[in-house]
Parts: structure tokens; sequence; C-alpha cells
């Protein structure tokens, strides 16, 4: 009989060309599709140069997505978003996506059908780990391991061990995926799954929605994981087969395959949760937050920056003015989700409350631009990290939060929960 | 391989924000990256810091961002070995693959001072000088690490190597 395996180890050994693997082994891996940025392009492109292959390995598997400094913010940015636009054109690309035609890259992905279940998505960027809601094996690397992999398609890999968790119970009204995630990083520590790979089950998870799905595969690389899955169920299956027309099969971890740990967590007394300055695991429920003034809400990003949550966020801010002196920033991950905000009246919802909206990009999220915060500035924000210094000033707070807790405390102008309106 | 440098020590979960900072992150030119390394965390840094210096550290160094402007950030400023107690995964990789080497050891951070001058054998991991009375053996890195390291980087060996 086969040796039973983790769905992470399955994905690796079919990615290998064997029939099994065990955590801790070396591997080298055949890549289905490689990424970069406007920021982790360029350096991966010197490295491709470098190696000096004429072409990529597979122009039709690679995706090269502008969106942390666009619309360019200066020059210099500007040149970096050329250069990576000119290597595209050049190596016939097939995946190049600036502005009207994309949005962040962990958005737009999925939404273009680029990520398979079952298949290896390797991206020079950290929150690559996001097509694990897919059923993929999706990692993030720096740029040397991109550019290897843009001359060769293939990385080479330890096979991770893996931390299971459950969700079981049912969920209080205003918590989603990132308060299941925030509380688990909370559990774990920012540390808790260094170099490891988590998979999400358990009951909660079978009926979260696939917006709230990558919300939490987004955030797994925050307690280090190298990858965050979940098995491919019904949900993804419709999803995938919706955007791309093709029927992915089912995928799960075989019963008996060894788990590292198996964690379960019970979510009937799971609260919205607020990430404090300045780590994402340093988290408290919302009902224990004190009196915190903000000075900016930014709702995006590729943690929350999807329909479903602009929809919870116009839902609350419907009829409601953003308090006085409070900056609002909403933006739409991808143009395809800007232009369904529009048709369902959201935008004109979120303008009509106080929101400015920015064009689809990552924004403020890294401190990059379009809402860097000053010295002494509190904001919170629905994205994934709030390091010291994250959003702009080393002396401003971020807290990190979901989208519903964000629109409510932009009316409140301190954090605090829809039920207080 | 035997480096010997001066110790900067930091705690635990320095990420790579505070390494270089996303402002900075417009160009890939090497050495404007390495004018920024710790801009906001340590101005003094970069003033005061030479080549072959040795960052000692806690936990879980290198979190967050993949961008591997960190690692390259603190080469070009003249760092030339990271001491930690743990690394994060990512930044782990690009360590390595920029030639930029890496030891772990859970007792470094907590036995030598700022200032420190000390000295390490990279194949041995034994590390003496500065306020140790005794040396101390970081783990050994790993063979095909080893190997990134002496040709110089992950690009260097697949050219000498023709694979890897």
């Amino acid at each position: 009989m086969d040796t039973p395996m983790t769905m992470t180890e399955k994905i690796l050994a079919a990615h290998a060309g064997i029939d099994r693997v065990v955590p801790g082994e070396l591997i080298k891996v055949n890549v289905d599709i490689a990424l970069a940025n406007d920021i982790t392009a360029p350096l991966a492109i010197g490295v491709f140069n470098e190696i000096g292959k004429e072409e990529v390995f597979d122009p039709e598997k690679v995706a090269l997505v502008a969106d942390h400094f666009v619309p360019n913010k200066d020059i210099a940015s500007a040149e970096q978003a050329k250069m990576m636009r000119e290597f595209a054109m050049g190596k016939r690309v097939r995946h190049y996506y600036e502005l009207a035609e994309g949005g962040i890259e962990h958005v737009i992905m999925p939404e273009k059908g680029l990520v398979m279940p079952g298949e290896v998505v390797i991206g020079a960027d950290s929150h690559t780990c996001t097509y694990g809601a897919l059923g993929a094996f999706a990692s993030g690397v720096g740029s040397t391991d991109l550019g290897v992999i843009l001359s060769t398609g293939k990385i080479w890999i330890k096979v991770p061990s893996t931390i299971k968790i459950q969700y079981e119970g049912k969920l209080k009204p205003w918590v989603g995926g990132k308060d299941l995630i925030l509380f688990t990083l909370g559990k774990l520590g920012v540390e808790g799954a260094n170099y490891k790979a988590v998979e999400f089950s358990g009951e909660v998870v079978r009926n979260l929605p696939m917006d709230h799905r990558f919300t939490m595969a987004n955030m797994a690389v925050e307690c280090g994981a190298k990858n965050g899955i979940f098995e491919v169920d019904e949900m993804i299956i419709n999803y995938v087969s919706k955007v791309t027309g093709r029927s992915p099969k089912e995928l799960r971890s075989d019963s008996g395959a060894g788990f590292e740990q198996v964690l379960t967590i019970s979510v009937d007394n799971i609260e919205p949760q607020v990430a404090f300055p300045h780590s994402p695991d340093n988290v408290c429920p919302v009902s224990k937050v004190d009196n915190i003034l903000l000075d900016q809400v930014f709702i995006g990003s590729c943690t929350n920056g999807r329909l479903d949550d602009l929809r919870i966020a116009a839902k609350i801010l419907k009829g409601r003015s953003v308090a006085k002196g409070l900056r609002l920033i909403i933006i739409p991950g991808s143009s395809n989700i800007y232009k369904k905000a529009i048709q369902e009246g959201l935008i004109e919802t979120l303008v009509e409350a106080g929101a400015v909206i920015g064009p689809p990009c990552c924004g403020p999220c890294l401190g990059g631009h379009m809402g860097v915060l000053a010295s002494g500035e509190r904001a919170l924000s629905t994205s994934n990290r709030n390091f010291r210094g994250r959003m702009g000033h080393p002396d401003s707070e971020v807290y990190l939060a979901n989208p519903a807790l964000a629109a409510a405390s932009a009316v409140l102008g301190r954090i605090g929960s829809p039920d207080e309106l | 391989m035997k480096l010997n440098g001066r110790v900067w020590k930091f705690n635990d979960n320095i990420d790579t924000d505070v390494i270089i900072p996303a402002s900075f992150l417009n160009t890939s030119d090497r050495e404007e990256l390495g004018r920024h390394c710790f801009a906001y965390l340590r101005p003094d840094f970069t003033r005061n810091v030479k080549t072959g210096d040795i960052i000692v550290a806690g936990r879980n160094f290198g979190c967050g961002s993949s961008r591997e402007h960190a690692p390259l950030a603190l080469k070009e400023a003249g760092v030339r070995l990271i001491i930690a107690k743990s690394f994060a995964r990512i930044f782990y990789r690009n360590a390595f693959n920029i030639g930029l080497p890496l030891l772990e050891s859970e007792e470094v951070q907590d036995r030598v001072s700022e200032g420190d001058r000390i000295s390490v054998d990279l194949l041995s991991g034994e590390i003496t000088g500065g306020s140790l009375e005794k040396a101390l053996f970081a783990r050994p890195i790993p063979d095909f690490m080893m190997e990134i390291v002496r040709s110089g980087g992950l690009v260097k060996y697949i050219k000498e190597k023709g694979t890897f």
C-alpha cells in the first residue's frame, strides 16, 4: 500500500517526479507558474541576465504584475516598472499586467484563473502563499530564486512538515477569515510555523467563502510558514471551474498522513481580533480594546481588498459618515473588483460616507505611497503587517483588523465594533 | 573559512521592513540599498559599520517581506556574517543565495557584547573571542548551503556547475 502523505507532500512529490517525499528531504521541483512584481522583478531579471539564458523557461508560465509602486510614485519606481515591462515584452511573457488590466498580484492571479489546485506556484513576494486557498502549493521566495526559476523552471525546496489546524464550532457575528488567522497567529506566534506547511481544516473552514480563505492563506507567512493550504473541496472546484472552465480533481491529505502537530481551535468564543503594534501575533479581542483614537483607516491589500471585503465595509458605512478628521482610504484589490463594486453601488456608498478610493494597487500597506503615516499617527489597516514603520514613520502605529471593524472604526474615530454603531 | 569581525547586536524578530524600509525599494542599486540599511531602527548603523562586521541577533531574524533587498543592503553595508538564534525561512534562502552566510546558535546573543571582536570558523561553527570565556559552537551550515557560500552565491554556483 502507498505510504500516506499530506496534501503538501503529494503536490511536491508529483512535481519532483517521485512517488513520495518525507519532511526534511531536499528536492528539486518543477514550477507551474512563477510570479514577480515591480519591486522584486528587477533584481530577478538581473539574476536571469547573469545566468545568461536567452529565453525564459516558458513564457506561458511567468506572471509579472506591477502593483507595489504603481501608478509610479517617482522616477526611480517608474524606471523599475519600465524595466519589468520591457523584459515582459522582450521575452513574450504571457501574463504581464498593470493598472487597468491588473491590480494586486495575489488578487488577480486567482481571478484570471492562473492558479489551479495541486499546482506549484512560486513568487518573489512573501504573500504568494495566498494561493494555498485554491489547494495549490504556493510559496514566497526572493529574487535570486525567482531569477533561477525564470531560467530553469525549477527550484530546490526542503519538504516541510505540516501543522494541521482544525477550526470547530460556530462563528460569532462579524467574525471571518481575518479573525481566524489573527487568532491563530496569537496562538502560534510569528515564528510558530517557520519552515512548515500549515493546513487549514475543520467544519468552520469547509463553510468559509473563498474570499475569507484567501485572507487566511495570505497570512500563513506571518507565522513563518512556507505555505498555507486548504483541501480541494467543492467550493474550490466550483470557483476554479467558473473562472477557467476546467474541472480540477479533489485533493486532500491521506488519512494516516503524518502531521507534525494537530491543533484544534474552537471558534465559538472568538471575537473580532485586533493585532496591536508592532507584530501581527500581538492580538486582542475587540471588546478588550481601550479607547484607541485613529488618524487613518485603510481597507484594501492582498489580505482584504476583495469584493466581500468591500461589501461588508459598504454595509456598515451605508448612511453613516466617517469621523471628523479621520482619513478613510479604500483600495479595491483589482480593476475587476473595482468594476463590480461600481455595478453593485458599493463605491457610491463608500464615497458618500467619506472614503477616498484609490486605484487598484498595494497602496499604503507597505508605506510606499498613497497614505504614508507621519510620526505619532495611528492607523487601523485590513492588511497583513504592522511592523514598526511598516506604513510610514517609525514612530507611527498600525493596528490590524477585519474590514467590518475597519469600517466601524472609521465612523467611531477609534477602534471599535459595528455593534457600537 | 574563518571570519573575524566586530559585533552589532539586535533583538528578536528583526523584520525586513526595518532592515530596508519600503520607501527605499524603488531601486535595485546595491550601493544605494546599502546606504539605507536600518535607516530608521539604527540611524548610526551605516555611519559606523565596517566591512567584515558581524550581526548577532535573537530569534526569527529577517521575518516578513521576501525582499532580497534586505540581505543585499546588509552585505553592501559591509556585514559578512549573521549569527542568530533562528532565521525566518525566506531570509535564510535569500542570504545564502547572494553569498551571505548565516549561522544558527541559541547561545551567542546572550554571551557576546556589542562591539566585541569575535572569530568564527564557518566550517566547524566555532565562535571565539570578545566576551566569550570559552568557545561556542553554532549549528554547522548544511553542505548544500556551504557549497553555495563557497561559490559566492547561487548564480555563481549554477554557472560553475551548470546546474543546481
